[in-house]
């Protein structure tokens, strides 16, 4: 880990307050995300995958401050020096326009995240209009033709409207438009998980692209694992608002260590029939508990084949039980003690 | 049967034909091409520009005024020399006073529903977007403003405001905004939580542009829709306020008053015959005026809408 952390959240939680009954004095919340802590390096794409409910996009809009944090911090490096660090959710508003820009979110369906009555030149020009990137006039309409083009899209499309695009054209517009304001940090939020699988390709090598050339680094949120696998170099599995088991691409596929882990590698399909027969696929049992009421002690023991009578009462601590290996499980003994 | 549906082939061959991706279609052009084959609106708006030009110009190629009274021939039918549509009970001529009151009905009619839309879609906007403490006020108020009953204090309005053209533009304003304020504030609402807002908000745009540069534009159809309903129920209202005896005062004409006074000969005979032309024409003037702003209106809508692209 030589590269140096450009972001790095701690401990962040995001509860929701669930209207309960009327009448009743009980509040309730949904613990959506609770407890998350990682670090991102300049340079890297991390991977956060988990079912569906497991609060992977949370982090990602509670990072934008799409959604105001319940607590936590979100230290982000300031100008160059690795040591200067400075925590954005104590930002006020005007602090926080003057750093907006280089943290930016693509979205997840490119038909709902563009406005239908606005131009492309108008959609990837409204960021830098906002924050006054560029002086308008001739120098826009350059620097969105540029972005169009390095997205893949014809500059000549700039006057027409989203509904005249395909799925994938509309996601590289999608990406056009945080593209052009040259983020640091680019937060994509399952940007390929509503489109063709052909398309889902052609998109995940431009963000390949675009990472290399403009030195971004990604947070890469996303159920898929293939596509995940495909483009992190280090991979953090959630499940029900907290991160389970964390390192790198490879060791994770090799030989994931937390049972929630083994079961969702186990349910990959195999493309291979012959192969198929010849394993012993050990699946999740059950659902999802609820995030409102979720079980005590360790969040997946209602469905782990390895429960033990530790696991009910406990919450297991996220520990680096190897070297770049971090898992919540305590099957695998703290090393420190 | 097959002559329609020929007729809706064709229809829709065009707006595929103007949607093909070897045009560049902009959406306003899309918009004009379902507009123009919609039927009803274009008759609509057809008809409704000929009322205006009806009402606005007719009166300058005639040397009668609305207050010439010719005591010659009252409760003159019809097709009299020199009396088109007849004339009243004080010998006005009524093809004269249409035309006048024509003037007042639409001018009432369509100002009152744009003051109607702007103030109701302000509110709707601001109650709906900013929500919390500013929504919950403003919707108690508009609670407030429904729960009074309007005829009495029209009525009020009126004798305090005086029953001339702008006090009865001030009273139908005053009274007809909350509805308009409610369809937004819904809408506005939806369209708040919706991902290009909250991608826009990401991106860094501020509010207010937001508001009017995301929201205002997605609730655009909803409202001129809902402006063009305020039109034809401003001209209904006028008319009954105008009935009550209320509304615009004679001897100056408005539809809604020459209905009004037609109604004391409506059941009785005069000079021998009952003057059916006098309840007659203002009223198929009011029912054109209404039923076609509702088409222009309809048309309008199914224009507005991406989603739409046939319809007979």
């Amino acid at each position: 880990m030589a590269a140096s952390a450009i972001l790095r959240v701690e401990k962040l939680k995001k509860y929701f307050p669930v209207k309960s009954l009327p009448f009743s004095r009980k509040r309730s919340f949904l613990k959506a995300v609770d407890d998350v802590t990682f670090t991102l390096h300049a340079g890297e794409t991390l991977g956060i995958v988990g079912e569906s409910g497991c609060g992977k996009t949370t982090v990602g809009r509670t990072i934008m401050r799409i959604y105001e944090p319940t607590s936590g911090q979100c230290w982000w490096r300031v100008g160059d020096s690795a040591e200067t660090m400075e925590d954005f959710f104590c930002y006020k508003n005007a602090q926080m326009r003057r750093i907006r820009h280089q943290i930016q979110m693509i979205f997840q369906d490119p038909y709902a995240s563009l406005n239908p009555r606005m131009t492309v030149q108008d959609i990837i020009s409204e960021g830098l209009k906002a924050n006054g990137l560029v002086s308008g006039g001739r120098e826009m309409i350059n620097t969105v033709a540029d972005i169009m083009e390095k997205v893949g899209l014809l500059p000549e499309y700039m006057k027409r409207y989203p509904h005249e695009f395909s799925g994938g054209q509309r996601q590289r517009i999608g990406i056009a438009r945080v593209i052009v304001m040259r983020p640091k940090v680019v937060i994509c939020d399952e940007p390929v998980s509503a489109l063709d699988v052909s398309v889902q390709a052609q998109i995940i090598n431009l963000l390949e692209d675009l990472r290399s050339e403009f030195g971004l680094t990604y947070l890469f949120i996303a159920h898929d694992l293939s596509v995940v696998k495909h483009i992190s170099d280090r991979i953090a599995v959630m499940y029900l608002g907290k991160i389970v088991e964390k390192t790198d691409t490879d060791r994770l596929f090799e030989a994931p260590l937390h049972p929630y882990t083994q079961g969702l590698l186990q349910a990959i399909p195999v493309p291979d029939p012959h192969q198929r027969k010849s394993g012993h696929r050990m699946l999740i049992a059950g659902d999802i508990p609820s995030p409102i009421d979720p079980p005590e002690g360790c969040r997946f023991v209602k469905r782990c084949s390895k429960a033990m009578d530790r696991c009910r009462v406990e919450t297991p601590a996220l520990l680096e039980v190897r070297e770049g290996h971090e898992v919540a499980c305590f099957l695998y003994p703290n090393p420190r003690e | 049967m097959g002559k329609s549906f020929r007729w809706y082939r064709k229809k829709v061959e065009k707006i595929e034909e103007a949607a093909s991706p070897l045009n560049i279609v902009t959406y306003r052009k899309l918009v004009w091409i379902k507009f123009k084959t919609h039927r009803l609106a274009l008759m609509g708006a057809v008809i409704l520009i000929l009322l205006v030009l009806f009402s606005f110009v007719g009166p300058l190629f005639t040397s009668v005024s609305y207050e010439d009274m010719d005591f010659g021939s009252i409760f003159s039918p019809p097709f009299t020399e020199g009396h088109f549509l007849g004339t009243d009970e004080l010998g006005h001529d009524v093809l004269v006073r249409l035309m006048y009151g024509g003037r007042v009905s639409l001018f009432v009619g369509f100002v009152s529903a744009l003051l109607t839309t702007i103030i109701g879609t302000a509110i709707g906007l601001f109650s709906g977007y900013y929500g919390s403490i500013l929504d919950r006020l403003l919707m108690r108020f508009v609670d407030i403003m429904l729960s009074i009953p309007t005829l009495p204090i029209l009525l009020t309005l009126t004798l305090v405001f005086g029953s001339g053209i702008s006090g009865i533009i001030l009273v139908l304003t005053v009274f007809g905004w909350m509805g308009v304020a409610r369809l937004v504030r819904g809408l506005t609402l939806t369209i708040r939580e919706s991902e290009y807002v909250v991608s826009a908000k990401a991106v860094g745009v501020r509010n207010l542009s937001v508001l009017f540069k995301h929201v205002l534009p997605n609730v655009l159809p909803v409202i001129i829709v809902s402006a063009t309903l305020n039109v034809s129920y401003s001209i209904l209202t006028e008319s009954s306020l105008s009935y009550l005896g209320l509304g615009i005062q004679p001897p100056m004409p408005s539809w809604g008053n020459m209905l009004q006074k037609s109604m004391n000969y409506i059941l009785g005979t005069a000079m021998g015959v009952t003057p059916w032309w006098l309840t007659f024409f203002p009223g198929m003037m009011i029912f054109f005026a209404v039923l076609n702003v509702n088409f222009l209106g309809d048309g309008l809508r199914d224009a507005l809408d991406p989603k739409f692209t046939s319809h007979t």
